[in-house]
């Protein structure tokens, strides 16, 4: 059997899903959230890498490195304002994270 | 050519900005904590300086082997964000001082926040609208947790930015599925792809749907709206009233080039979808908001139902529309920086209020800001003949012309609904006994701020000709 681009575009979007679905029903820790947001990105970059090696040109290549520095940055920030949250609460559980209310 | 100078030119606002910047930040790092007052102001006046620099000489284009564009609608919107950025920081120094946060980083990183929102209205590539998307989004979720000993607002950072990445991921992963069906991530490309029939499967659709999802995160519209009440309530004021403006607009001025532009061709498909949003935004932001008593979450709350009208101009999808959402967005800047000068204000023993009911007895013991208020709230909700009247009547005609008929009639009776809290507001400060006074604003730039953009919207009650010729100019770059 030859692997084509249907099986790259099926693993992303089961990684995909995963990602949003570890968002939603995680009920414990934050981390595991942020974990949840690089797995995400990651099923985006197989996309990518998968249609420019099927299409034949490099864009989507150049897309997926533009990705993964902005994920770099962005678990950096994310650990950042969760440590500030951390000092002030004492806690990073989900549920714990409900001082406002509406 | 990549490198020609003509890109250069195109893009010199952004360059200079990017460069002055980095200047100040030099400058505050070697400084240390006393350039804050000279770091703020020179931010503000860079950005203002910026704005200039758009229309002086004024050019358009594509740059960068077009990932860049320049028309007369980006310049409008670019014009608004700055402004509206340049007077948030102008307003901040009074809150931030109060609460012992006032530090050089919160001007540079809204200057920074604002490079990437320039960013993203001119973008013309998926790649180039996701750099600028996260340009912007990761300095304001920083700024959100700004005030970094309060619980409040480090929890609405955590819950912006959690919810933030979430929309970015579905976003890119949209911006994938459109590259792959149709062989590019420059619009023009998706444009011609989505014309000949090659792009037209029903993966760009797929990929269109996430796409718009995720900037309809950006500008919170429902079903996209549930971080807004809190992470509006958790931040420090002047960062909301940041956060109410600039934001907003830029991503509103991405959604219109997105839609209107590349994919103008699929407009049957996600005319049904912004529609959808675009009811449900007003619905929302009228009903939701009544059993408010944190102004701060009403002003959220009000914010989600303007989305809600601009949102139906796009959906009219004409080029009155478009002009009607140049001319809402400009009307709401004014008004939102102005309901927010006056918010900041309000101390009462030096201690910053947010309840509705601390506005009670406003009107006897400050009668300008009161009077200023009631012009803004008057204007919120669409009292003729006010700014905010011409705002809404322009997006109505524009729907009706499309024969979105069912979709205004219910924007109307959405904004009969939130005229109610608007009004309520009115009737505490003018009506209800004051439980004790309040403090008499020392600080002048909010109250300076608050008076100038009461004046502007009296001027464009009396004369909207001119900010509607403005909008129709900024619409035609558009459809040229």
């Amino acid at each position: 059997m030859t692997i084509g681009l249907g099986h790259y575009l099926a693993v992303a979007s089961v990684l995909f899903t995963l990602g949003i679905l570890g968002i939603f029903l995680n009920r414990k820790n934050v981390i595991v959230i942020l974990m949840c947001v690089e797995l995400m990105l990651l099923a985006v970059n197989i996309n990518l890498v998968a249609f420019s090696v099927f299409q034949g040109n490099v864009v989507g290549q150049i897309f997926a490195m533009l990705v993964l520095t902005v994920a770099a940055a962005e678990a950096a920030i994310g650990l950042a304002i969760l440590v500030v949250y951390f000092r002030n609460r004492g806690t990073i559980a989900v549920e714990d994270i409900n001082a406002m209310k509406g | 050519m990549i490198l020609g100078l003509e890109s250069w030119v195109l893009a010199r606002p952004e360059i200079f900005l990017a460069a002055a910047t980095g200047l100040l930040l030099i400058y505050g790092v070697v400084r240390g904590e006393v350039a804050t007052p000279f770091v703020s102001v020179m931010t503000s006046v860079v950005l203002l300086a910026t704005a200039v620099l758009l229309f002086m000489p004024y050019r358009e284009g594509t740059a960068f082997a077009s990932l860049f564009i320049v028309d007369r609608l980006t310049t409008t919107m670019k014009a608004l964000v700055l402004v509206g950025s340049a007077i948030a920081i102008l307003m901040s120094r009074a809150y931030f001082e109060q609460v012992k946060a006032w530090r050089f980083e919160y001007p540079l990183l809204v200057a920074l926040a604002t490079l990437g929102m320039m960013l993203m209205i001119s973008a013309n590539d998926l790649m180039s609208l996701y750099v600028g998307l996260e340009l912007q989004s990761l300095a304001l979720y920083v700024i959100a947790a700004f005030q970094r000993d309060s619980v409040r607002s480090t929890e609405a950072g955590v819950k912006y930015f959690v919810l933030g990445s979430v929309a970015s991921g579905m976003l890119l992963f949209g911006a994938s599925l459109i590259y792959g069906f149709c062989g590019g991530t420059a619009f023009v490309q998706i444009s011609r792809a989505l014309l000949d029939g090659r792009g037209a499967e029903i993966g760009t659709t797929i990929g269109l749907v996430f796409v718009v999802a995720g900037l309809a995160f950006k500008v919170s519209a429902v079903p996209f709206h549930m971080w807004t009440p809190d992470v509006y309530e958790g931040a420090p004021t002047p960062v909301t009233a940041l956060f109410a403006v600039a934001p907003k607009i830029a991503a509103m001025s991405l959604l219109v080039s997105v839609l209107m532009g590349p994919f103008k061709p699929l407009f049957g498909q996600w005319q049904q979808i912004i529609v959808v949003a675009s009811v449900l935004s007003m619905a929302l932001g009228a009903f939701a908001a009544l059993r408010q008593q944190n102004i701060k979450r009403l002003m959220a709350y009000s914010s989600i139902g303007n989305v809600g009208y601009v949102l139906l101009g796009l959906a009219s999808g004409s080029e009155k529309g478009i002009e009607a959402v140049v001319f809402y967005l400009a009307i709401y800047l004014v008004m939102t920086l102005g309901v927010f000068a006056t918010i900041l204000m309000m101390k009462r023993r030096d201690v910053m209020l947010e309840n509705i009911s601390d506005l009670a007895g406003l009107a006897r013991s400050q009668p300008m800001m009161a009077f200023a208020m009631l012009i803004f709230m008057f204007s919120l909700a669409g009292i003729p003949p006010l700014a905010g009247f011409w705002g809404k009547l322009y997006i109505f005609i524009a729907a009706v012309e499309a024969k979105l008929y069912i979709p205004a009639v219910l924007g109307v009776l959405a904004s009969v609904v939130a005229s109610y809290y608007y009004l309520r507001i009115v009737k505490v400060m003018y009506f209800d006994e004051p439980a004790e006074e309040i403090d008499r604003p020392v600080f002048g730039i909010n109250r300076a701020v608050a008076l100038v953009a009461a004046f502007l919207v009296a001027v464009f009650s009396l004369l909207p000709q001119p900010l509607s010729l403005i909008a129709a100019a900024a619409a035609k770059g558009l459809f040229s």
